[in-house]
């Protein structure tokens, strides 16, 4: 799969980073180059193979419904952008 | 008395024990060594007051005859990807400018509650996206070993910082993490001991994540016998982690027999690769041989898959990489960089606070993720992963170890493979594998190449297995007898 800049550019907005206009030229470059390589897994042949989600052999754990931290409010506040009255803070994130 | 800093953490412990020096003399040793070696780049903060009170600490459990077990006043350094309360922690990265936690990862309160003393966190690749340790926000690491030409090499990555500092002798011990090789690769390349434990086997609680079905922390350490002191220390099931084992930590230091009589050793034939480096082959030729020498009983193997293992992982680790770096947004933490819209607020923060190879990774994880391609990319790669995972099981129904090269090549000049990320990603074509089907691995430095640089074997084990692999670890240590040092200092 070769990549355009269009394409580039709509992956970029969707992971949310800015890439420059010169820039998109190297980067699908790199992005084909790297996609035209994994795709060698085309050829593997894996009719009726389940897909792997996890190598431990376990059940999920259930806990108990309990509560088992709080009452450190400072210490969620302590990497707060701003803080005030004991909120946190941060820019307004639903339109 | 010899240098303190030449201690392994198995003699320290011993002479610890018998009050040939106290813990705060020997963590003063290192302090001292990391503050001298600042030209290595191995430590993004280095914590000395935090090293001292916690030696001055142990010294005083130990007096009043509560020693907490073997690692107690061992001065250990700690990769940066493992949150530390209270002490900066960056993922190698800008966009955490400032982070500062306050909670302790899972591991290095293991690690504390067992008496280890915490010197200063380690450089790394950013978001240990990396296998050169080239990609850190703060700057390259300085492998501690030189060629004959004099250049600076790389130590490996991601745990780069880990390596050489534990390399240099700046510390006894090093926490790593890894992904696809991350602990392995720049053991190999820095001379020292690297396991990457069974996944689930240590908790990944607090550890800034990157591909969260792959990664594991585990210990990096100058001999086979620390790294099984030290594991036992790291290790444990925890209910913060709900991938973490609820298996019990054996005692692994006791595996180390010494005796590997009847052990079946697979050699995997698919490692064997066109084009592979004829000192890698010689190396692995003469790591089968000691094995036998030692007793045990050399077996044809074959995982059939290895060759997809890369693409496999190339698209795995980025998939889950592009969503757990999702949470990087410039809202709550870290670099925030202003935008005149929202959108505009979280493309230029992650712009600026992310470096190209973790861009790289995360758009072509966004794209092999996005609606369209998921079948085709993602989904593709997990049926291939599930028989890279039967081929290992099937494989060890006849085998107890596998014995393979850790490495394609000894360490590199910084700089090399800069531009073809997909020649960087070959550095990890024997550890990856491993990485996929969750088993524990070990590098170990067997010999040195013509260059004089160090190289490793590894042998990997069935899951939980650690033991075999410690123990078959230890007798090809012993065997090979590496006891060259960087700079040629002993």
């Amino acid at each position: 799969m070769s990549l355009d800049n269009n394409t580039v550019k709509n992956i970029a907005n969707l992971a949310r980073i800015k890439v420059a206009d010169d820039d998109l030229d190297h980067l699908a470059g790199e992005l084909s180059a790297m996609l035209n390589w994994v795709e060698q897994l085309n050829g593997v042949d894996t009719e009726g193979v389940e897909p792997l989600a996890s190598v431990v052999d376990v059940t999920l754990p259930l806990r108990a419904d309990a509560v088992t931290d709080g009452d450190c409010r400072d210490k969620v506040l302590a990497n707060a952008p701003d803080a005030v009255d004991g909120f946190y803070c941060v820019p307004k994130v639903v339109e | 008395m010899a240098k303190l800093t030449n201690h392994t953490i198995a003699s320290a412990r011993d002479g610890l024990a018998s009050g040939d020096f106290s813990a705060v003399e020997l963590v003063q040793a290192h302090v001292d060594a990391m503050s001298a070696a600042r030209d290595l780049n191995a430590f993004i903060t280095e914590t000395p007051e935090i090293a001292i009170e916690r030696a001055t600490e142990s010294d005083k459990r130990r007096a009043g005859g509560a020693c907490a077990g073997p690692m107690d006043g061992i001065p250990v350094a700690v990769k940066d990807l493992f949150c530390t309360d209270g002490v900066l922690t960056t993922a190698g990265s800008h966009i955490l400018d400032g982070f500062v936690p306050p909670y302790e990862s899972t591991v290095s309160q293991n690690l504390r509650d067992a008496g280890a003393v915490m010197l200063g966190k380690t450089n790394m690749d950013e978001f240990a996206m990396g296998s050169a340790n080239v990609t850190s926000y703060y700057g390259n690491v300085v492998n501690p070993w030189k060629g004959k030409d004099g250049k600076d090499l790389v130590p490996g990555g991601s745990s780069g910082g880990s390596a050489a500092a534990v390399s240099a002798r700046l510390a006894l011990g090093a926490t790593g993490t890894d992904t696809g090789g991350s602990i392995r690769q720049p053991a190999s390349f820095s001379g020292i001991v690297g396991l990457k434990p069974t996944y689930g086997r240590c908790s990944r609680w607090g550890i800034a994540a990157f591909a969260s079905s792959l990664d594991q922390a585990g210990p990096m350490t100058r001999t086979v016998r620390d790294a099984a002191i030290m594991l036992g220390a790291m290790a444990g099931h925890d209910a913060k982690d709900s991938t973490s084992a609820p298996v019990d930590v054996p005692d692994f230091e006791a595996a180390l027999s010494g005796d590997i009589k009847g052990l079946r050793v697979g050699i995997p034939k698919e490692y064997r690769m066109d084009g592979m480096a004829p000192e890698i082959e010689a190396l692995w030729a003469e790591g089968i041989d000691m094995m036998k020498q030692a007793g045990a009983e050399i077996v044809d193997a074959s995982l059939p898959n290895t060759r997809h293992a890369l693409p496999t992982y190339y698209i795995i680790a980025p998939a889950e990489a592009s969503a757990n770096l999702a949470r990087y947004d410039g809202v709550r933490y870290g670099l925030r960089v202003p935008g005149s819209s929202l959108d505009e607020m979280y493309a230029n923060t992650r712009s600026e606070g992310f470096g190209d190879e973790v861009k790289r990774r995360i758009l072509i994880g966004t794209y092999v993720l996005s609606a369209g391609f998921y079948d085709a990319y993602y989904r593709k790669a997990q049926r291939v992963r599930k028989l890279i995972a039967d081929d290992f099981t099937k494989a060890f129904e006849d085998v107890d170890v596998l014995l393979t090269p850790t490495a394609p090549s000894e360490a590199f000049a910084i700089g090399e493979k800069m531009d073809d990320p997909v020649a960087m990603y070959l550095n990890d074509v024997f550890t990856v594998p491993a990485s996929l089907a969750g088993l524990p691995g070990i590098s170990v430095p067997t010999g040195l190449s013509g260059n004089g640089l160090p190289l490793g074997l590894q042998l990997l084990g069935r899951p939980f297995d650690e033991e075999t692999v410690l123990r078959a670890a230890d007798v090809l240590e012993s065997a090979a007898g590496f006891d060259t040092v960087p700079g040629g200092e002993g």
